[in-house]
């Protein structure tokens, strides 16, 4: 549930889709409904089958590459496991170095708080327009909502949120928040909205968007970025991108203001040589990325570049319950990706299936902590095979499939299961610890079988086991058990022995 | 507060010789769906020489309560299982999925309980089967002969969890007359998942297709693989759309149970 939008309704039509055609994407549709959908969108699955293959693909050569890859890992995740470890003095830190370099902080305890700073300062400053780079943090907050009913002109300039935007939806990808798009319809937006001819050539589409967006970074106010990594001992915040948008966005407009969590932390500078490093390779399998810029507060008097004021937004958003909750480690995570990537499920139905802010493995242990009005969020964890493609990909080693197991066992004791599972684990239980049930009911097993099995295969079973036998066979139990041929088998040695 | 990092595979055994005694924890879904596997994989123990133990109250590890989110299930169930098997020596199951659930997630279930040392020692002496033979008794070659192609699929708990994969390679390296040819994906998820294939049926048979569609790009007669949970979701997708390929567990190509057709 998304709260109210904040401010008045706008005063100037704007050429972007309001808040109640964005809606719908994502909440009034059940999970299961979302997952059916998107497995029947043949655009989709082209779109996910292209775009992973490929995220994929470069990932496993770029991390390949390096010869020391599991030991950077492991450095990785002991610098994020520090920083985490010691919050209470490194935000305070962060804080105090980026107030000490002329930016002004926001600590923000929830996204009311965020939105609220920055809509005041906004107001405050006589903004109009207002250039974005990605950010999740601000995707987590509804901030492009916020501005626009409040009357601000917003526009995304990272290409994918710039086509999504058009487009009227949410990003269903961390790092490419476009990718269930297909070239074909991205062609046809462009037509639509920039009076693009339609191409199927990927640089007319680029050229498009670039004459657009140059037009918006000229003539902004404020620019919004999020923040790849705050580093403590220096104030700098880090910003890695392959645009060039978000360098445009933090140093053209007059006012630059950085949305960061909490979490997104690194005690020292010469922590970047590591991070950066599994940040851009786990990501696009890139062994840098393009631009990786590090933004110490406003211009300095005597510079000609930068902007005149900086603002850094602290959003905790619910990550320090996180942080002191059995889901921790969940905050590792440093957005790369390529989790999603990895995950078959994600394969399979894409982002917005999902139904969050954030989606794949690590959005399904995230969505539940921080959406937990979502009413299908609890759905998430069960949505995994378990398969820990995630957590062998993951940068930080996140324990990804433990934190689903964790939640799928909250959830049960929140009372959320269905009954006829709670009835089936029941039996199980009682099957499982009782041998005598446990033989009894394997008979009436293989007795059922007999009855309805052609072939020693199930073609059809009754519901709830329909589910398994719509596409697949299931095996029929064989005359005797392992225990019966077993016991069998050993009395045959004994005879040959005696 | 952070879990420390508990991914990596134990490559610390010795191997040892001499008369052994193992304590085969068939599990529930091989004694009842596919006692065949059972058989193949103790028989090739006692071939090698090891004695095995079946104990008749030994039932199952509890994993689909607890993957299901059950805890005080599985914690009954894998209790109860935890208290069979103590003082049992080296346990090997013929599933990579129900060896990772004692040796990666009863840390978790016991933790903080009276059973939590008792879990972590029986963690320490659980092996999967192909583990067992060939990393602990050293054994590559068991003879067997299959005139044929063949491919493998990495079940994703032993490949994941425990660190398999080499190991049922090797063996299956070893099988007379079979050609074994790489699987485009091996180390995809078959989408099995437990209870995940009937609660998000869609999704698991989405992920089944990919596997299906590789596995009959490969051109092979057979298909193994060495957990028999993914073999269920293969077999009943290969079964279903009437295909040549069958799929087998990797114990019972190994015993010669598989005829070439």
């Amino acid at each position: 549930m998304r709260e109210k939008p904040v401010g008045d309704r706008p005063t100037i039509p704007f050429p972007l889709p309001c808040l109640e055609e964005i809606r719908p994407m994502t909440q009034t549709i059940a999970f299961y409904d979302r997952v059916d959908q998107a497995l029947h969108d043949t655009s989709l699955q082209t779109a996910l089958n292209r775009a992973t293959t490929r995220f994929i693909g470069n990932r496993a050569s770029a991390i390949g590459a390096l010869c020391e890859a599991d030991r950077l890992r492991d450095q990785a995740r002991a610098i994020r496991a520090y920083a985490l470890a010691h919050l209470d003095e490194l935000l305070p830190q962060l804080a105090a170095n980026v107030e000490a370099r002329g930016g002004h902080v926001c600590w923000a305890s929830d996204g009311e708080e965020a939105r609220r700073y920055i809509i005041e300062l906004a107001r405050a400053r006589g903004v109009r327009s207002i250039v974005k780079s990605k950010s999740m943090a601000s995707e987590e907050i509804h901030l492009n909502e916020a501005l626009e009913h409040a009357g601000f002109e917003v526009v995304e300039t990272d290409l994918g949120e710039y086509i999504i935007q058009l487009a009227g939806e949410t990003p269903s990808h961390i790092i490419a928040p476009a990718i269930h798009k297909t070239r074909e319809q991205v062609s046809a937006l462009f037509e639509q909205h920039l009076g693009m001819p339609p191409t199927t050539e990927v640089p007319p589409m680029i050229r498009t968007a670039r004459r657009a967006l140059r037009q918006r970074f000229l003539r902004a106010d404020m620019g919004i970025s999020g923040v790849n990594f705050g580093v403590a001992d220096s104030g700098a915040i880090v910003i890695v991108e392959n645009e060039g948008n978000a360098r445009l966005s933090t140093t053209v407009p007059r006012i630059h203001v950085a949305i960061m969590g909490i979490e997104r932390i690194v005690a020292r500078l010469a922590d970047l040589g590591v991070m950066l490093q599994v940040l851009a390779r786990s990501a696009t399998g890139q062994k840098m990325s393009v631009y990786t810029s590090l933004i110490c507060g406003p211009a300095r008097p005597g510079e000609e570049d930068g902007p005149e004021e900086f603002h850094l937004v602290l959003l905790d958003n619910g990550r320090s319950r996180i942080l002191g909750s059995q889901y921790a480690e969940s905050l590792l995570c440093i957005r790369c990706g390529a989790c999603l990537n990895a995950c078959p499920v994600y394969q399979a139905i894409g982002g917005h299936a999902y139904g969050g802010v954030y989606s794949g493995p690590i959005g399904a242990i995230l969505t539940p902590l921080l959406q937990p009005d979502l009413p299908d969020a609890y759905l998430l964890p069960q949505a995994s095979s378990l398969c820990g493609a995630c957590q062998e990909v993951c940068p930080v080693r996140i324990a990804i499939p433990d934190m689903l197991l964790r939640h799928r066992a909250d959830a049960v004791r929140a009372g959320k299961a269905h009954p006829l599972e709670k009835a089936a684990i029941r039996g199980y239980t009682l099957t499982m610890t009782h041998p005598a049930i446990y033989r009894a009911s394997g008979k009436a097993a293989r007795l059922f079988s007999r009855i309805l099995a052609r072939k020693g295969r199930f073609r059809r079973l009754p519901p709830p086991l329909h589910l398994w036998t719509k596409q697949r066979d299931f095996p029929a139990p064989p005359p005797k058990t392992f225990r019966e041929l077993w016991a069998e088998h050993q009395k045959r040695r004994h005879q040959n022995e005696v | 507060m952070l879990i420390e990092y508990t991914f990596s595979p134990r490559g610390d055994e010795t191997v040892t010789t001499g008369s052994r005694r193992i304590t085969f924890f068939s599990t529930c879904i091989v004694d009842q769906l596919y006692p065949t596997v059972g058989m193949a994989a103790a028989c090739l123990l006692e071939q090698q020489g090891v004695n095995v133990d079946v104990p008749d109250d030994l039932l199952c590890c509890g994993q689909m309560a607890f993957n299901a989110g059950f805890r005080d299930d599985a914690y009954i169930i894998a209790g109860r299982t935890l208290e069979v098997l103590r003082g049992k020596g080296d346990v090997v199951l013929p599933s990579g999925s129900c060896a990772a659930m004692i040796r990666h997630l009863y840390h978790e279930l016991f933790a903080h309980t009276p059973f939590a040392a008792a879990a972590e020692e029986l963690a320490h002496r659980t092996y999967e089967w192909s583990e067992y033979l060939v990393d602990i008794l050293g054994v590559t070659d068991v003879g067997a002969r299959f005139s044929g192609r063949i491919t493998y699929h990495d079940a994703c708990h032993g490949l994941r969890f425990l660190g398999l994969g080499k190991q049922a390679r090797t063996l299956l390296h070893h099988v007379a007359g079979a050609e074994v040819v790489p699987l485009p994906g091996c180390d995809q998820c078959c989408g099995f998942g437990g209870l995940f294939a009937i609660k998000q049926a869609s999704i698991s048979t989405a992920m089944l297709e990919r596997k299906l569609e590789a596995i009959e790009s490969t051109k092979v007669d057979l298909l193994v693989t060495g957990d028999v949970s993914c073999m269920t979701q293969i077999a009943g997708g290969l079964s279903r759309r009437q295909s040549a390929i069958r799929a087998r567990h990797l114990a019972e190509v190994l015993a010669n149970m598989v005829d070439a057709r």
